[in-house]
């Protein structure tokens, strides 16, 4: 089968991408599969209509590849590609939006309030933060609210420390989410066709998330999560009831987190592309389920041509 | 360590807080004591995490570097490198100068060549630091693969894990890694306009002897500093060559730019002052010939050079023999000095035409460096901007610039930036520096609407400063490095 393996761009998480990507390559020309490795840029659609792969794998991240974009254009082209639809990545890629879906479909999320950068401008918004530290309560997070990786993410301890994080997480979006920070554990459910994978449990030991995210050994990962059964099954549950609502298809990832107090669940985010890198969550949880990145590779493959069902054969 | 302390769930509390608080599900609390059984991770983890030596630990994914990766797109007007413009370079001379050699001399040119260098190559290197006033032996040269090289050769030579190495702070983002990787325990040392401050530098020693830590050199790039931009007073060379003779440490001299002056009197380098007792020399051929012949060297005293050269053979058992012998031919054939020259003058008029541009774009509150050679100025905003986030939106403008953190293992630098005017033409530094300086004032406003502050603070700023803008070759020798910027145009 030709495929089409979708990375780079010119996203900030280009070479998270292009990590994905080059796994994914190896191991779908491990498979046996004729394989094209596409950086996209504005070539991508002549590129793709020469190419006629009977498939794309999207290992995309960052803008482009996580909004949307990229999958409405394969919608277009009519080629089938891994992972969910156009709304599914736009609602997922979109913090604010995708807390708004879930709050509708009855999954919680840690509370929250949105800013964009003309509040701030033309509204006055800074008036507002006394109310909103108060709300959230401190330490609280700031983030972007279209970004990945954890860039421009910033804890804030301290009311004083709050524009300073507001006006980093603004470089990287026009709006920030401001969010009650939970205490607890990291969870990360992967769900593969309709089922959840055993349950990762993230703890990181580098205080730059993104250098314990992204480097081998600064992240141990327990997978399976050790929890009570009880709360599995629930954290389960939320995270297909996640899934669903946000309309995702075939495969995602949802993080989660159980509040160490309360024991209380929240879901958040939904990556509807999930890294696979090879300190990514989605093969760990794989491989615990006994699917190594081979096989995982393979499944991605099969049901991104399942639905249409073209007559495609490998 | 380039990390910021902002994760919303520090992992060094995560533990005893779990433990702790018994929200734990786990029954057994012993355990807590052998996580390793209930760590299962996936196959790649397995098979390689846990071969990687200790060293490696340090070596991380960083955004930054990450984000670094995008300014290489052909859109992007990047002042984040630290290249010597190699389209200056004559194409005909290196054809010329290659046949030659080729045609004279190919066995040797691809044959191995003895590790402390070619005989051919040494006066050639001789030649240049005599350019610059300091008179060697060609036969104690060590000829290296870059002055990297020798930075790396001086740590496997001298450092344990946990040793102290003393550096200026910020120091060249480049020997970071290589610092890192020997497990060093860098401690760094201010500068302002006269270079590395030479009291706290007496402080920090005088500290660490207390504490029991003997520093084992002291890493400086004492002439147009990467990234500072400023330059070691005289007072201040002869001083820190007497500290290192007194207490006996040995400073690494790291010399890249020297003979890229464009203005103000050459200063004697470190390794002149002391004689070669305690001053190792690194030198390079990258700022003066080509950064892609990968040819430097090394002056040191003789038994460091022993040590130096056994490691080397560790590394490369030789640098390039092809190398060496083009920049033998190259010497005999050309006047090297011609092509120094030509480059200096490029790239005087693109530093005239980035600091003209810095003042006229850069907003109230910033503050940089006026270098007197060299390739780089360093840029400092309010402490409350950080300038890695910058990047990320400096790139939506097709504009970038290396963010100051990586120019610190302590976490400072975020509020600075450095920029550099060698490696792009004056039209592109104008706009460049003018898109910087946007995307600056945006977020300085940004922080001012936020903060509920009416205009942006920061330093004093001085309109219509009675101190005219220096132009080339004023013999003003300080330049003010830290001075603050004009006001933006249209604001005035």
């Amino acid at each position: 089968m030709r495929v089409a393996v979708l990375q780079g761009g010119r996203s900030l998480e280009r070479q998270v991408s292009l990590q994905s990507g080059q796994r994914v390559e190896e191991s779908l020309r491990r498979l046996g599969h004729e394989v094209h490795g596409v950086d996209i840029d504005h070539e991508l659609v002549r590129r793709l209509v020469a190419l006629r792969p009977d498939v794309a794998f999207v290992a995309l991240h960052g803008e482009d590849g996580e909004d949307g974009t990229v999958q409405e254009l394969l919608e277009v082209l009519g080629v089938p590609y891994t992972g969910s639809g156009p709304g599914a990545c736009e609602q997922c890629w979109d913090k604010v939006v995708a807390k708004r879906v879930l709050a509708t479909a009855g999954v919680a999320t840690p509370d929250a309030v949105s800013v964009s950068s003309s509040a701030f401008k033309q509204l006055g918004a800074a008036d507002a933060l006394g109310r909103v530290g108060e709300r959230l309560g401190y330490p609280l997070v700031v983030k972007p609210s279209r970004q990945g990786s954890a860039l421009g993410l910033r804890m804030v301890r301290r009311a004083e420390d709050a524009p300073g994080a507001l006006v980093a997480a603004l470089s990287y979006d026009d709006r920030v989410l401001l969010e009650r920070h939970v205490d607890g554990h990291d969870l990360s459910i992967s769900i593969l066709d309709g089922t959840a994978l055993p349950i990762v449990e993230v703890q990181p030991r580098d205080l730059d998330p993104y250098s314990a995210r992204y480097t081998i050994g600064q992240t141990t990962f327990t997978c399976p999560a050790e929890l009570e059964p009880a709360t599995a099954s629930a954290a389960e549950a939320l995270a297909l009831r996640a899934f669903h609502a946000l309309g995702c298809r075939g495969f995602a990832r949802v993080d989660l987190l159980v509040d160490r107090s309360t024991g209380a669940l929240t879901v958040i985010e939904v990556d509807a592309v999930p890294g696979l890198t090879h300190t990514s969550y989605l093969p760990v949880a794989a491989e615990a389920a006994g699917i190594d990145f081979d096989a995982l590779v393979d499944r991605l493959i099969g049901l991104a041509l399942r639905p249409e069902a073209p007559a495609a054969t490998t | 360590m380039t990390v910021e302390d902002q994760h919303p769930d520090p992992p060094q509390a995560a533990p005893s807080a779990a433990a702790a608080a018994g929200a734990g599900p786990r029954a057994g609390e012993d355990t807590r004591a052998t996580p390793p059984s209930a760590v299962r991770p996936t196959g790649d983890l397995e098979r390689y995490a846990g071969l990687f030596s200790q060293r490696t630990r340090v070596m991380k994914s960083s955004a930054m570097r990450d984000l670094m990766a995008l300014t290489e797109r052909p859109e992007v007007i990047s002042l984040a490198g630290g290249l010597a413009d190699t389209t200056l370079f004559p194409a005909e001379d290196l054809a010329k100068v290659l046949s030659h050699m080729a045609a004279a001399d190919s066995a040797r040119a691809l044959q191995y060549a003895p590790t402390e260098g070619m005989a051919e190559i040494r006066p050639c290197l001789a030649e240049v630091m005599a350019a610059e006033g300091t008179i060697v032996d060609p036969d104690e040269i060590l000829v290296t693969t870059g002055g990297q090289q020798v930075i790396d050769l001086v740590c496997k030579t001298l450092v344990d894990a946990g040793d102290v190495v003393v550096a200026e702070a910020p120091t060249y983002p480049g020997a970071v890694p290589t610092f890192s990787a020997y497990e060093a325990d860098l401690v760094q040392v201010e500068m302002d306009e006269h270079g590395m401050r030479i009291d706290v530098l007496e402080e920090t020693l005088d500290r660490l002897e207390a504490e029991g830590r003997r520093p084992k050199f002291i890493y400086t790039i004492p002439t147009f500093q990467n990234p500072g931009g400023v330059t070691m007073s005289l007072e201040r060379r002869r001083r820190l060559v007497q500290i290192a003779q007194e207490r006996q440490i040995l400073v690494l001299e790291d010399n890249p730019y020297g003979l890229l002056r464009y203005e103000g009197e050459p200063l004697p380098t470190l390794y002149s002052l002391d004689g070669g007792r305690f001053v190792i020399y690194a030198g390079t051929l990258s700022k003066i010939l080509s950064p892609g012949i990968r040819v430097g060297w090394a002056l040191a005293p003789a038994p460091v050079r022993q040590k130096m050269v056994i490691g080397k053979a560790g590394s490369d058992l030789n640098s390039s023999s092809l190398s060496q012998l083009f920049v033998a031919y190259y010497f005999r054939e050309r006047d090297w000095r011609d092509y120094v020259d030509q480059q200096a003058a490029v790239y005087r008029a693109r530093r005239d035409v980035m600091l003209e541009a810095l003042t006229r774009h850069m907003p109230e509150g910033t503050t940089w460096t006026k270098p007197q050679g060299g390739l780089f100025v360093w840029l400092t905003l309010p402490d409350y901007l950080d300038t890695t986030d910058l990047l990320a939106r400096a790139l939506q403008h097709d504009v970038a610039f290396v963010p100051g953190r990586g120019a610190f293992l302590d976490g400072r630098g975020g509020n600075s930036m450095r920029i550099n005017f060698s490696g792009v033409g004056e039209d592109d530094i104008r706009e460049g520096i003018s898109r910087i300086g946007s995307v600056i004032a945006e977020q300085l406003e940004l922080y001012a609407s936020i903060a509920g502050t009416a205009r942006p603070r920061g330093g004093s700023t001085r309109q219509g400063s009675s101190e005219p803008r220096p132009a080339a070759g004023s013999p003003d020798p300080a330049i003010v490095p830290l001075r603050t910027a004009g006001r933006r145009r249209g604001q005035g």
